[in-house]
């Protein structure tokens, strides 16, 4: 138990699908990596599992965070730990500011009296500073999720977990984006799912594979996105 | 024995009076997702359409089989074009709208028919089941409700209508993609669950005195049989009235009236906690 | 912290206008109506700030008010002294919503069915309490009465001086002061992060729950404010009443609070009082005669609000007012007036 994220035989159907098959994963304190496969490969399902948003039983296998077991905890029992997790579906609170946004995430685990100083770091990190008093709802898809990853990170996790982060992004915010996450890699273990190739070129980490509910491969970026039997993986989907 | 008997006539009784008091409500809610908090009050409405045409000579049964659906049914088709049609998706806006739409009919009722009870006398006299003296009219309440479902159930499977219908279970998107117009789709179908709601108060009229409040007394208990049943119209209807109904007479019975209605109320709370999204599930499928 | 909206601040000025307005009041007319008005809008507020700010919409708010106003006649017949009695007007509906809120909260229950089950809650206690006529039904010395209510308690009375009990304008002050004071107490728990974390629930749950905040437990602990709140309304109501009946737990006052809130404005504090005043008087004139009924015109005004003015009448004359300000000074701002009701997304979730 040796790594800040464990898995064993982690297991889940949904009716007679099984979306992750027996899955057994694990990232290193202070590594960063990247989840890909093809749509239905069970990344996202794997993710949420690990996330605390399904209600796991024992015989779906075991999650493990820095040692503790955390199979049955639900989500922000699992962010209390010190984990940032940013969904699939972006959720952030549309009606109030961006600031209010940020406030509300950094007061939690800064106190009322650290939480403007947070707020005003990540605003500088991110580049925020323009959209601060704007409402989150009236912001493009693009900057509604670069808050998002603002409201991760102001807590400073030592776990991040990304749920494709890339998603909507201009070229000049993933380039931003993976200046952000290399940054945060210097202090935190990070993991992201995505489907963006290019995005998983440059962030450049070690990669692995998700493929019919189970791990194909596991390897650096180049020579696993360079892989035929990944490759024919995503055409053979495509085609399919 | 003949208590057995008198106790099962008045479980089934019950179970129909859930049935054909929601029947109504579950079209609604289970095609369109609309709760319509006036439910009670078209259920009065029926009831006093009745009573009115009886006491001016119509016959009976043709007023609240026929008269007293058509009618209502009407009313709801002009509820439908001026509030319902403009709160769709909205669900607290239109539990709320029909909410004040239920206190507008009541007042509405008061001002033309004022306050005293009015009623009409039931066309079946008692029978005798054993040593007990049987309602006579409860049965034909029963066939009525059994009738009724039946009917509805052939409807939807065998008729075009209740093809389009049944698409519109599935979403807005299906029924337009069948080349019908969602909106009208939907207009018939709240006017529909109204002209029953019309039946069900006409066939209800004879047994007590009708105020223009008695919609309470139905609204909460069909309420509490239609989200405890879940999304499907037919079956959750009836498996929610089923288990509710005999749980109320059960509990009357052994203990008292009051009681037993307690006791159909807290069971509702245990199910609706247990399986929040009715006993035939799946309901907001996209709810938030 | 620059620039959160302004939930949390008082404005004073308006504040001590309506305060000086409360205390000279009785110089101009008679306090017996106005006191059931400031009541029915502290039952108001109470419903108001759940809904507004937490994004609780409950359909039976009405079953704490009942049970603040039973729990006061049954414990003041008992113990003959009311201060005790008071305090119990809070505690037994803040115990029993924290019961139902954590079985709804902890259960993820959501929008539609919180407002059936809390429907529920308050149909049960008033059909039970609608039987209880006749001597079995007692607690303690009290009988409950069934159908016709408790009549002839003690009101309230200064603490330790049974004999001091008020009624008429000393009862009209207190009432006024209790408002005030929960009017000031509300503003307090929205300047605090409780307060905002509320507003955050209400904004995305999901997004709080991943923020780490324990979502259920912060929607448990308002809904147990908020029902100690009604319960301490219905102990006043039973004082300027003089007797309590079921009526407190029926559909019609679930209904009555929930249209004054509506009316006068979700999301903010001033809306539903001002609905609940409103609206009160409206239906204390309309039950002096028998032409228009007091159901119709409300069933009139709810539909019209919420086909019209999904917001209610405070923020949308607000919104009026912050326009013509801008105007006024010649701003064309991001819309951050200086009476911002926080949030764009009050009500509607789906």
């Amino acid at each position: 138990m040796s790594g800040v994220v464990e898995t064993q035989e982690l297991t889940m159907r949904f009716g007679g699908v099984t979306a992750v098959d027996a899955v057994n994963f694990s990232l290193r304190e202070r590594e960063l990596r990247c989840l890909i496969g093809p749509n239905g490969a069970g990344k996202s399902t794997f993710f949420k599992c690990i996330t605390g948003q399904y209600a796991l039983r024992p015989e779906n296998g075991r999650v493990f965070i820095r040692g503790a077991d955390v199979t049955e905890w639900n989500t922000h029992d699992i962010v209390r730990l010190g984990a940032g997790i940013k969904t699939q579906v972006p959720s952030v609170m549309n009606g109030l500011t961006v600031e209010e946004n940020l406030w509300l995430s950094a007061r939690r685990v800064h106190g009322w009296a650290g939480a403007g100083g947070a707020v005003e770091e990540i605003t500088a990190e991110l580049q925020l500073g323009e959209q601060l008093r704007r409402l989150v709802g009236e912001l493009s898809h693009g900057e509604r999720q670069m808050v998002e990853i603002g409201i991760v990170l102001v807590q400073r996790p030592w776990l991040v977990l990304l749920d494709e982060p890339a998603a909507g992004m201009t070229g000049n915010e993933v380039e931003r984006l993976v200046d952000v996450i290399r940054h945060i890699n210097q202090t935190a273990s990070v993991i992201v799912v995505d489907h963006d190739m290019e995005f998983v070129r440059m962030l450049g980490s070690r990669v692995t594979v998700f493929h019919q509910g189970a791990i194909l491969t596991e390897g650096p970026a180049t020579s696993v996105l360079n892989d035929p039997v990944v490759r024919e993986v995503y055409v053979g989907n495509r085609a399919a | 024995m003949d208590y057995a008997g008198v106790v099962t006539l008045e479980i089934l009784y019950m179970i129909a009076f859930l049935a054909l008091t929601s029947a109504g409500l579950a079209i609604v809610f289970g095609m369109m997702r609309v709760i319509n908090l006036a439910h009670g009050e078209f259920v009065m409405l029926g009831g006093y359409t009745t009573i009115a045409c009886y006491n001016n000579g119509i016959n009976i049964y043709f007023a609240m089989l026929l008269v007293a659906p058509v009618v209502v049914g009407l009313v709801g088709l002009i509820v439908e074009r001026s509030i319902i049609r403009f709160l769709y998706g909205r669900m607290i806006d239109t539990m709320l709208a029909t909410w004040g739409l239920s206190l507008l009919l009541i007042g509405l009722v008061t001002l033309i028919f004022g306050n005293t009870a009015v009623s009409v006398p039931a066309p079946i006299t008692g029978y005798q089941l054993g040593e007990y003296q049987m309602g006579g009219y409860n049965l034909f309440i029963i066939l009525v409700t059994v009738a009724l479902l039946i009917a509805m159930w052939a409807a939807l499977r065998f008729t075009r209508a209740g093809l389009i219908a049944r698409g519109a279970m599935q979403g807005a998107d299906v029924v337009a993609s069948l080349g019908y117009d969602p909106r009208k789709v939907y207009m018939y179908t709240f006017s529909a669950g109204a002209a029953l709601s019309g039946l069900a108060g006409g066939v209800l009229a004879p047994l007590t005195g009708l105020l223009p409040s008695s919609g309470g007394a139905y609204i909460a208990k069909a309420f509490i049989t239609v989200i405890t049943g879940g999304a499907a119209v037919i079956s959750g209807t009836l498996s929610s009235a089923v288990i509710l109904g005999t749980v109320n007479q059960l509990v009357s019975f052994a203990a008292h009236p009051v009681i037993g209605e307690i006791a159909m109320l807290v069971l509702a709370i245990i199910l609706l906690r247990l399986m929040p999204t009715g006993i035939t599930g799946r309901f907001f499928r996209d709810g938030t | 912290m620059r620039s959160w909206p302004s939930v949390g601040q008082i404005r004073w000025g308006w504040f001590l206008l309506a305060t000086a307005i409360l205390l000279l009041l009785p110089l101009v007319t008679d306090t017996h109506t106005p006191t059931v008005l400031l009541i029915w809008a502290l039952f108001a507020l109470s419903l108001g700030m759940m809904w507004g700010y937490a994004g609780l919409l409950s359909f039976g708010h009405a079953a704490y008010f009942g049970l603040g106003a039973y729990a006061y006649a049954v414990a003041v017949i008992n113990i003959g002294e009311s201060t005790v009695p008071l305090i119990l007007s809070m505690l037994v509906p803040a115990a029993v919503a924290a019961v139902v809120g954590a079985m709804m909260f902890y259960g993820r229950i959501s929008d539609v069915y919180m407002g059936v089950i809390t429907l529920l809650v308050t149909l049960i206690l008033f059909k039970f309490m609608s039987a209880t006529a006749g001597d079995a039904y007692v607690i303690g010395d009290a009988r409950l009465g069934g159908f016709n209510g408790m009549p002839g308690f003690h009101t309230l009375n200064v603490p330790g001086y049974p004999e001091i009990s008020l009624f008429g304008l000393p009862t009209y002050y207190v009432c006024a002061a209790v408002l005030l004071i929960c009017y000031l107490i509300c503003r307090w728990i929205l300047a605090r992060s409780f307060g905002r974390v509320l507003v955050g629930i209400r904004e995305n749950e999901a997004r709080c729950e991943l923020m780490g905040y324990n979502v259920p437990a912060f929607k448990t602990a308002i809904f147990t404010v908020c029902a100690a709140m009604a319960g301490l309304a219905g102990c006043l109501f039973a004082n300027w009443a003089e007797i309590v009946t079921p009526r407190v737990f029926s559909l019609g006052q679930a209904a009555e609070v929930l249209i004054w809130v509506i009316a006068g404005g979700l999301g903010t504090l001033i809306g539903p009082i001002l609905g609940a005043i409103a609206l009160g008087y409206v239906k204390l004139l309309l039950g002096e005669q028998t032409v228009i009924d007091n159901s119709l015109v409300l069933g009139a005004v709810l539909i019209i609000v919420v086909l019209g003015i999904p917001r209610g009448v405070v923020p949308a004359l607000q919104s009026v007012w912050a326009a013509a300000e801008r105007r006024a000074r010649g701003r064309t701002g991001s819309g951050q007036g200086a009476r911002r009701t926080l949030g764009a997304s009050n009500r509607e979730r789906t």
